[in-house]
């Protein structure tokens, strides 16, 4: 066994012990240095009987905090579940580290999507590698074996001097972190818009696979079994504002100089992933939970809090002074708010320990028995044999304050959605409208993003059928049925800020719709809620209407959310980002073989544009990068449509039907066109319908639509179902040459196309 | 008889899997090898896969070149046991001083993960006999140190012996002389910085493709090993 000798205590530090704590009711406590509220610190006091001590004030105040406890989020978070729709696939729904989902055979598949914004403006290598980290092992603690990652970005405007500060940082560390853990990167976005200036968004989504059989929970359950905290040491990163705790007691000897920032050890956490799965496959565990935010407080009261709700019976004793320490002068407080990374806490039965301990020692990872589970209700700590922590753990894990937030419409928003853009001048002759084609190819939203996904991995373990440049990634799941599984990730700052509700619904639409175009089945949903802080009512509005928004849609679509974050407080000096809800969409394909991809790879397939085409230019790219103007309302939301869009398109792929499918979004079909065309190295002929303004035909962001090549002898096949089953579908060209010529307007030869599309990143970051 | 292929897990190795499944496509046995352990399991040839073995904190391959199994790698390449490093494979090869050179930083000082142009320079190795010489094919690269260097004297020598297996036809690193593989005298230790176990199969290869052209390394050895 490696366990580890309890380390000597630091000189001139003075424990606050339960008793001393009971004896002196009179000591002030720096509650609101560690951003508990005077009426939250009267809560606790009542809850214990007493003062806290400051290791309990300590896990209170991570415990209870926006990050960990959802607090302003929560009374409206629950439509998800209220309003979820009924499906017999969902395994494990929101409040688990992961949702869960079957997909047919015996494999389950888990996935969520997590923030990482704030440490990545701070320290964007570490920040963005360690949420890369956190979330995989949010993925691992399911019992799943991680598969692939995704990263969907916002910067500050492209030519900013803080962007580059910040933008090479975050791939980098995405990189660096990703690629050393094996793990594919098949997806993502980078989008920029001067609103995330000085507050980035650093998502990260992961997600893994796991016979159904094997899914593990994170519970404490059976007195006696005992508790292991295993992976790296911990250290003094990421203590935040554990100082002010004790900083009457610290001496001045220790080291001061502590990064916020967690740092990430890639190679740790590779290690510790597969002997967590080694000890899975053996079944070594009764419950297990990654230490992420609020590290030790969080494991431990989340793991004997969910034992007791589930068994009925349960608790924790742990020996603090136990456990592993890379600085030997961190005291108690520190131990538990210290966020160091690749640290997992797992429940094994004393039968099982030696054998826990053999796979451990295989993999070189340090573990240590720290606690053993008890019926006593109570959640208690020792330091060097006195009693620092007695309380009862559900109150830290699942009483914490919810609030309701007061939120109000804010004065601004009828304004700026009657600031249409109907009044800007708009490119008129063929050559004017040639010029926008080629300036909004180059703007930094559609340029080619290939200086960013050529430092990702995407190709690792071998299952990568679509990645980066497709309109979702996939992955073969089983290399016998060839059944595989889909993930898009989109979200559109500027659509939400001009109505949230719609706007979390075209989020939404359009992942669900990407998903489809390559052939999968879309099955649920997770989510990353961006936004500015929820004490501002104006804030706190679009929050409840992009929730309401998108809680209503996925009861329409037939797609529950599974879980996911929320990320608040993204702004500087009062002004918000644009509310940026994120949503990532998994979907489910039979036989990855008939996947779907989006370049034209044959001369004379005929072009169909599914869908209806408005005029809609609020919020739209065009509106964006010619007049830097933002107004109006988004695009027209039509869930009924995308879902019969996403059933044509799915039977064209099972089918056999479609040479390659593009969904229509950002800068409209010519875009998509364009797009299809230099990836597959075919150009086009396009013949616009009569009835549409060029302009509007080649540029209107009108969801619900995409953009599909099939064989000529499929096209009556294929355009007989989309009457049949009531989807617009009009015949807008053909693959041909080596240019986009769009009839009666202009014609770009593809390396010119190529060269607009390709120069951006280099230009501004290589 | 088919052949006994073993593939190296270090702590870090992040191919592995995928070399394990290109040795089963070309109907060879794979056979899982652990870097603590000094037994081969009577395999036939042996891969080192690519990855971060040891977390490559130090320099890549610093570490993995002192553990057990290397040692039974590099007195078994000495005596004509066919060894293909890929990546961090061949990155363990040059710190194991069984082929000359070293891989550094990459020109451009990114990871860089793109398919690219090769040219076969030779087939006359353990590895590559199944290609014909000057034959142009696509395998994808992956990595962060993968330029190659050596004093001007070694590269003389390299050249001079043939053995200088591809060269990139767009250099993306810096290498020199295009190097992106090369091979000992004997021609039974192979190390390649682009990843032919990546190019195997149509689904998941090169795209737009050539998506197989790494499938040749598998079937030389094969090919060679059931001959013997």
């Amino acid at each position: 066994m490696t366990t580890q000798p309890a380390q000597s205590a630091p000189q001139h530090y003075t424990v606050d012990t339960v008793e001393n704590a009971a004896a002196t009711p009179e000591v002030e406590q720096p509650y609101g240095a560690l951003g508990v509220k005077p009426d939250e610190y009267d809560r606790i006091r009542e809850i214990l009987g007493r003062r806290p001590t400051s290791s309990e004030l300590a896990m209170y105040s991570v415990m209870w905090s926006e990050h960990c406890s959802y607090k302003s989020s929560k009374v409206h978070l629950k439509q998800f579940g209220e309003k979820a729709p009924e499906v017999d696939f969902l395994l494990v729904g929101p409040g688990e580290n992961a949702g869960v989902v079957d997909v047919g055979g015996d494999l389950a598949v888990t996935f969520k999507i997590e923030s990482h914004n704030h440490p990545s403006y701070v320290e964007p290598y570490q920040g963005a590698a360690t949420g890369v980290g956190g979330i995989v092992r949010d993925i691992l603690t399911m019992g799943a074996r991680p598969i692939a990652v995704m990263d969907p970005l916002r910067f500050g405007a492209a030519d900013a001097a803080d962007t580059h500060r910040v933008l090479p940082g975050v791939v980098r560390g995405i990189g660096g972190y990703g690629n050393s853990l094996g793990l594919p990167n098949i997806g993502g976005e980078v989008v920029f818009d001067p609103c995330y200036a000085g507050n980035p968004l650093v998502n990260a989504l992961a997600v893994g696979v796991m016979k159904k059989s094997e899914i593990k929970l994170a519970q404490a359950h059976g007195p006696g079994n005992k508790v292991v905290l295993f992976g790296a040491r911990t250290g003094g990163d990421g203590i935040g504002g554990a100082s002010v705790l004790a900083s009457a007691t610290f001496d001045d000897g220790r080291p001061s100089k502590r990064p916020s920032v967690q740092v990430g050890d890639p190679f740790m956490e590779k290690v510790l992933i597969e002997c967590c799965l080694e000890i899975f496959a053996e079944d070594l565990v009764v419950g297990i939970q990654d230490l992420g935010a609020a590290g030790l407080s969080c494991a431990t009261t989340e793991l004997a809090a969910a034992g007791m709700v589930s068994a009925g019976v349960g608790g924790m004793d742990v020996q603090l002074d136990l456990a592993p320490l890379r600085d030997a002068t961190l005291v108690p407080e520190e131990i538990l708010m210290s966020e160091s990374q690749e640290r997992m806490m797992a429940v094994v039965t004393p039968a099982n320990v030696e054998r826990f301990f053999a796979l451990c020692e295989k993999w070189d990872v340090t573990a240590t028995v720290i606690g053993t589970v008890t019926d006593t209700g109570r959640l208690r700590m020792t330091w060097h044999g006195e009693t620092i922590v007695d309380v009862d753990p559900r109150t830290l894990a699942h009483q914490g304050p919810v609030y309701h937030r007061p939120y109000h419409r804010p004065d601004w928003q009828d304004g700026l959605q009657a600031a249409v853009p109907d009044s800007l001048s708009r490119p008129k002759t063929g050559e004017e409208l040639r010029e926008t084609v080629l300036r909004l190819l180059a703007s930094p939203n559609l340029a080619d993003k290939r200086w960013v996904v050529e430092q990702y991995d995407h190709r690792v373990r071998g299952n990568t059928v679509l990645a980066h440049g497709e309109d979702s990634g996939m992955l073969r799941l089983d290399e016998e049925s060839n059944l595989g599984i889909a993930l898009s990730t989109d979200g559109n700052g500027r659509y939400t800020k001009l109505d949230p509700y719609a706007g979390a619904q075209l989020a939404l639409a359009e992942a669900y719709r990407n998903v489809a175009a390559t052939g999968a089945r879309p099955l649920a949903v997770t989510d990353c809620l961006n936004f500015g802080s929820p004490e501002d009512p104006e804030v706190m509005w679009q929050f409840a209407e992009a929730t309401r928004g998108l809680a209503d849609a996925c009861q329409v679509l037939g797609t529950p959310v599974t879980g996911g974050n929320v990320s608040f407080y993204n702004q500087t000096n009062n002004q918000a980002i644009h509310p940026t809800p994120i949503v990532g969409v998994l979907g489910v394909i039979d036989d990855v073989t008939r996947r779907t991809r989006l370049a034209f790879e044959a001369e004379g397939d005929i072009l169909l544009l599914l869908g209806d085409t408005r005029d809609e230019f609020g919020g739209s790219e065009w509106a964006h990068v010619v007049h830097g103007h933002l107004g109006g309302l988004p695009p027209k939301v039509d869930l009924e449509r995308e879902r019969l869009l996403a059933e044509v398109l799915i039977a064209g792929s099972r089918d056999g039907m479609l040479s390659a499918a593009h969904d229509l979004s950002d800068g409209g079909l010519i875009q998509a066109i364009v797009e299809s065309a230099l990836r597959g190295g075919h150009g086009a002929r396009i013949v616009l319908p009569d009835e549409l303004d060029p302009f509007v035909a080649l540029f209107s962001e009108s969801a619900g639509r995409a953009v599909v090549a099939v064989p000529r002898s499929e096209e009556l096949r294929f355009t007989d179902m989309c009457r049949f089953r009531g989807l617009p579908v009009a015949r807008i060209g053909v693959v041909d040459g080596d240019a986009v010529e769009v009839q009666g307007q202009f014609s770009i030869p593809l390396e010119e196309l190529r060269r607009a599309h390709t120069g951006t990143f280099p230009a501004l970051f290589g | 008889m088919s052949a006994r292929i073993g593939v190296v897990t270090f702590p870090g190795s992040q191919d592995d899997q995928d070399a394990l499944r290109a040795v089963a496509l070309v109907g060879a046995e794979p056979v899982a090898l652990w870097h603590r352990d000094a037994d081969l399991r009577q395999v036939d040839a042996v891969i080192l896969p690519g990855g971060f073995s040891y977390g490559d904190y130090l320099r890549a391959g610093a570490i993995a070149r002192f553990s057990p199994v290397m040692e039974a790698v590099i007195a078994g390449a000495r005596e004509g046991l066919p060894v293909l490093g890929i990546c961090n494979g061949f990155q363990v090869l040059c710190e194991s001083h069984l082929l000359p050179g070293a891989l550094i930083r990459n020109g451009g000082l990114l990871f860089i993960n793109r398919d690219e142009r090769l040219r076969v320079e030779s087939t006359a190795t353990a590895w590559t006999a199944d290609y014909s010489v000057g034959q142009e094919i696509v395998i994808p690269i992956k990595n962060g140190e993968g330029r190659f260097t050596a004093d001007e004297h070694t590269l003389d020598e390299l050249e001079a012996e043939g053995r200088v297996i591809a060269r990139y036809l767009d250099n993306p690193n810096g290498s020199a002389r295009d190097i992106a593989g090369i091979a000992n005298a004997a021609g039974n230790v192979v190390g390649l910085m682009p990843h032919p176990e990546h190019a195997v199969e149509e689904l998941t290869g090169p795209y737009p493709g050539p998506a197989t052209d790494g499938l040749p390394f598998f079937t030389s050895i094969l090919k060679q090993l059931v001959a013997a």
